[in-house]
């Protein structure tokens, strides 16, 4: 069995319809320390003839410097590209690589390092279809051996090739062969893993490696290549119901509207009925759009755009489905969570969970239990540390489209990131909607302020709107209450005039009428920030002291000081409501601007010109600041 | 149903992406460096948008050093395809008279290269940059993310790149960081030839062999490309048939003896006789470590 042999000249044409015949195998390596994972995978790369001539004379080269092998090519080398990083202290989790043979063409996740196994495998084995265990004929099954087994099966890989190496220290004998399998293949039945291939292999020396070996003339089965090349891929996407996650929305101009998106499961054709979800609409294919043609049918694994022969409301984030075979929605779903950041996962607190390419807010309920990912002991805890595994029931702020991950990885795969540093602090994998009386755990909480706001999908705070009569702040901040009510945020607007009316009906305009009226409405607004609430002030508020009030009532982070910058001339020219008028002819007193001051912000978080943006402008400005401050997230869209 | 080959599934990987961080990013940007690796980024970017056309401009840093046929070729394919280009030139560094031949190529790349992305990436509020480096290129490579994160001040820290799972990507940032994004992360050298042989993707010439004038320095073919190559007592240009594996700087890329005037005849070439693309790449041999240290700094 040759491998990307050099072509004869007049080959080419031949070639080139092989190679667009080429399938595309992934697979992850698992080993321990000095199993001889690196010496296999540079073997590989070696024997598949995809090393360039460069790189062959650097590997002759470090071989004579630094390698183990005396004379000879010392393989590992090739793909020890991270030593000098590992000195670094640099975190390395998964290498690529890559290499051909005329059949297939191969991306190996190669997951080096002990600190971060587990994170490392998990995410090296979230896109492979096939691993390859390694196990030291010598040392037989080890704990890790184990553990790698059934991290491999947890990310549902369900096809493995347990490589038996260093045969050449074992004599090459069929014994030790054969203890190595049978106790394999009796701990994997136990987690699940029946589709095995025992091979047993030098990596060192080549045995069975590319060619089944002399050495070895009881063995009869593949070699490790032919395996790799042959092996058939259950693919079991292509059998699953059609799931399209909606990326983005191609308006290309006003009679085109297509869904872009990656078929990750099952096929679709033109005319055929899909259901969206979460709405649960249905309409009927119209075309299936591609840069290179229409296409009447297409099929997992392409990126394609669709068009619906109705005018639905479909955004990112949607998910299309089989009409006949639609996935699950629920807000509350079990899932098995692998942790992967330093700082631990707490139940209760929010993480933005990505899914396909929905994000929602997920919170943990207490845990169920987490995983002893050695012994696979079920143990009980209270929050998973880096590198630990546990199954939770997850609360989300609104309904999720998903499969269990069983039966799709695209739909039921998710990713948790911490929303104040953005970093990926978790994966998991869903597992089922839970019945409304199995959610007991979330009342069980102490109900505060964060749990609130949690629930609500936001970060309670004060918008304080300060500014001249007339300068524009009811209207801002009755548009910026809008808009954030169509996001779904949880409101409540205190405007001075509807105030006045009714708890503050006593105060009038003196000083220390005006400092109480703040004082009084600041209290309300954090009793509503206590119960999870965006409050909206728009006040007056001359006085710098009692602003400074407010905020002091407020924790870092909770007040946000709005300044509606607006020359007195204007806001006089304005006059809305004739205050102005009957201030300037004596009838009010104590009028801000005219006979009473006003203290203009010294640093307010965000300041409008409103000689410069129109209320709108003003408004879209202060809902993108609040995005940035994280107390909204972008992604929430609300679905009516 | 016949199972997709290995190029259409890194086609859909790769406009996976591209269609994602356009979704999820503000102002995105595709680095466009005219070589082949950004010709088929940019196939795919046309291909993913269809029938819209890519939402976003091509930005080229131009060194002021790059062959001439490179620029010819740019500005005919922006103009051919109806896109929108960005030029960026270091001003401050052809101030200073930043020459190659004069200063060495570390510090004309850092400056010209590293210190221009940078600059054009601030000036235009760019928040992620889309490049065509893939992991085969080099060890180090390997373990690179297809998503990755940069500080305001452009700065690569190891250890806040994030996990990438499945097919789930992280974009989120905070105001002033941005992201780099290679939607070819896991093609190869031969893959990339491929492509271009099937979609029948225009390239640069340059990639071809023909007659071209060059010295020989180093065990390096430089091209004589104008007049600003300062020949040295004795070097006499010759007529070689040569082409380029890699497109840069022109002193600063070797090009090799070839008969391989037809894409054919490339892959043919490289199958038969196997160097590595980033030989060619003089930039590479200046220290060891010197990919890692440029990305850190900033450089693709
Ligand atoms: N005798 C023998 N030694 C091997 C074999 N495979 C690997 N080794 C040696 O085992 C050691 C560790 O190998 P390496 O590939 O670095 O292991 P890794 O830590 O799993 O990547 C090296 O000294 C190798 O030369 C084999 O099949 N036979």
């Amino acid at each position: 069995m040759g491998l990307a042999a050099p072509l004869a000249p007049s080959g080419l044409q031949a070639w080139q319809a092989a190679q667009a015949s080429k399938g595309l195998l992934r697979f992850i390596t698992c080993g321990s320390v000095d199993d001889g994972k690196s010496t296999l995978i540079g073997r590989l790369l070696y024997e598949s003839q995809l090393l360039l001539q460069d790189q062959l004379e650097a590997l002759e080269s470090d071989s004579r410097r630094l390698g183990t092998q005396g004379e000879q090519l010392d393989f590992a080398l090739l793909v020890d590209g991270l030593s000098a990083e590992r000195e670094q202290g640099i975190t390395i989790d998964v290498a690529y690589r890559f290499f051909a043979s005329e059949r297939r063409k191969f991306i190996v996740a190669d997951t080096p390092g002990h600190e971060q196994y587990t994170r490392n495998m998990v995410t090296g084995a979230s896109s492979a279809d096939l691993a390859i265990i390694l196990v030291d004929a010598r040392k037989g099954v080890l704990t890790q051996t184990r553990r790698h087994s059934y991290l491999v099966s947890l990310l549902g890989i369900r096809q493995i090739i347990l490589a038996v190496n260093k045969m050449d220290l074992v004599g090459y004998g069929h014994g030790a062969f054969q203890d190595v399998e049978h106790s394999y293949r009796e701990f994997a039945g136990r987690i699940g893993l029946t589709d095995i291939v025992a091979i047993p292999v030098s990596a060192l020396r080549g045995d069975n490696v590319l060619e089944s070996p002399a050495s070895m003339p009881w063995y009869r089965g593949p070699s490790l290549m032919q395996q790799l090349d042959t092996v058939v891929i259950r693919n079991d996407v292509a059998a699953q119901p059609f799931r399209m996650p909606v990326q983005w929305v191609n308006r290309r101009n006003q009679n085109f509207r297509g869904f872009a998106g990656l078929i990750v499961s099952g096929s679709v054709r033109a005319g055929e009925t899909v259901r969206l979800l979460p709405t649960g609409v249905t309409s009927r294919v119209g075309r299936i759009v591609t840069a290179d043609g229409e296409l009447t049918q297409a099929v997992a694994g392409q990126a394609v755009t669709l068009t619906l022969q109705d005018e639905l409301d479909v955004s990112r984030g949607d998910l299309l489905v089989s009409a006949a075979a639609p996935a699950a929605v629920a807000d509350k779903i079990e899932a098995t969570i692998v942790w992967m950041s330093e700082e631990p996962m707490l139940p209760g607190r929010p993480y933005l969970l990505k899914c396909g390419t929905r994000t929602v807010t997920a919170a943990a309920a207490p845990l169920k239990y987490k995983v002893n990912v050695n012994t696979l002991e079920e143990l009980a805890a209270r929050q998973l540390e880096l590198n630990e595994i546990g199954v939770v029931n997850l609360n989300l702020d609104q309904p999720l489209a998903f499969d269990p991950y069983a039966l799709n990885r695209d739909t039921g795969g998710f990713i948790l990131i911490d929303r104040i540093n953005n970093n990926t602090v978790g994966a998991g994998m869903l597992q089922a909607a839970l019945q409304p009386s199995e959610n007991v755990h979330w009342q069980a909480l102490d109900v505060d302020r964060a749990n609130r706001s949690v629930l609500k999908n936001q970060k309670a705070c004060v918008l304080w709107f300060t500014g001249l009569s007339g300068a524009g702040k009811s209207t801002v901040a009755n548009l910026v209450e809008k808009k954030l009510f169509g996001m779904g945020r949880h409101t409540y607007l205190l405007d001075g005039d509807n105030v006045r009316h009714g708890l503050n009906r006593d105060l009038g305009f003196t000083d220390a009428d005006r400092v109480e009226n703040i004082r009084r409405v600041a209290e309300v607004a954090r009793l509503m920030t206590d119960a999870g609430l965006i409050v909206l002030v728009s006040f007056i508020s001359p006085f710098r002291s009692e602003r400074q009030l407010a905020r002091s009532l407020l924790g870092p982070g909770e007040f946000f000081e709005i300044f509606i910058d607006t020359a007195l001339a204007v806001a006089e020219a304005r006059d809305p409501k004739g205050l102005y008028r009957k201030a300037r002819a004596g009838k009010i007193r104590n009028f801000t601007g005219i006979d009473s001051p006003y203290e203009p912000p010294e640093a307010p978080e965000i300041r409008i010109d409103t000689a410069r943006v129109s209320a709108e402008q003003a408004a879209e400005q202060i809902i993108s600041q609040l995005r940035n401050a994280g107390v909204i997230d972008r992604d929430w869209v609300f679905i009516p | 149903m016949p199972n997709l080959t290995h190029l259409a599934r890194l086609e859909a990987e790769s406009i996976h992406i591209l269609r994602e961080v356009v979704a999820e990013c503000e102002r995105p940007v595709m680095l466009y460096s005219i070589g082949k690796d950004s010709s088929v980024m940019l196939q795919l970017a046309l291909k993913a948008f269809y029938p819209a056309k890519p939402p976003f401009p091509l930005l080229h840093v131009d060194t002021t050093w790059k062959f001439r046929e490179m620029i010819q070729f740019r500005d005919a394919t922006a103009r051919r395809l109806g896109l929108e280009l960005l030029v960026h030139v270091n001003a401050e560094g052809v101030a200073m008279g930043m020459n190659p031949f004069v200063h060495g190529s570390a510090l004309h790349t850092d400056v010209m290269k590293t210190q221009a992305l940078r600059q054009a990436l601030d000036r235009y509020g760019f928040d992620a940059a889309f490049g065509g480096a893939r992991r085969d290129e080099e060890k180090s490579r390997a373990k690179e993310r297809v998503v990755s994160i940069r500080s305001a001040q452009h700065r690569w820290d190891p250890k806040r790149q994030r996990p990438e799972l499945w097919r789930l990507y992280n974009t989120r940032k905070v105001k002033g960081e941005s992201l780099r994004v290679f939607p070819l992360s896991n093609w190869t050298e031969l893959d990339v030839w491929q492509y271009i042989y099937q979609e029948r993707i225009p390239i640069v010439p340059l990639y071809l062999a023909a007659e071209r004038p060059v010295v020989e320095r180093d065990a390096a073919l430089i091209m004589v490309d104008d007049e600003r190559m300062p020949l040295k007592t004795g070097e006499r240009p010759q007529l070689r048939r040569v082409r380029f594996r890699t497109l840069g700087c022109y002193p600063l890329t070797g090009a090799i003896d070839s008969n391989a005037d037809t894409i054919e005849a490339v892959i043919e070439e490289m199958l038969a006789a196997r160097t590595s693309e980033r030989q060619g790449r003089i930039i590479d041999h200046d220290s060891a470590a010197s990919m890692e240290k440029k990305k850190q700094e900033g450089y693709f």
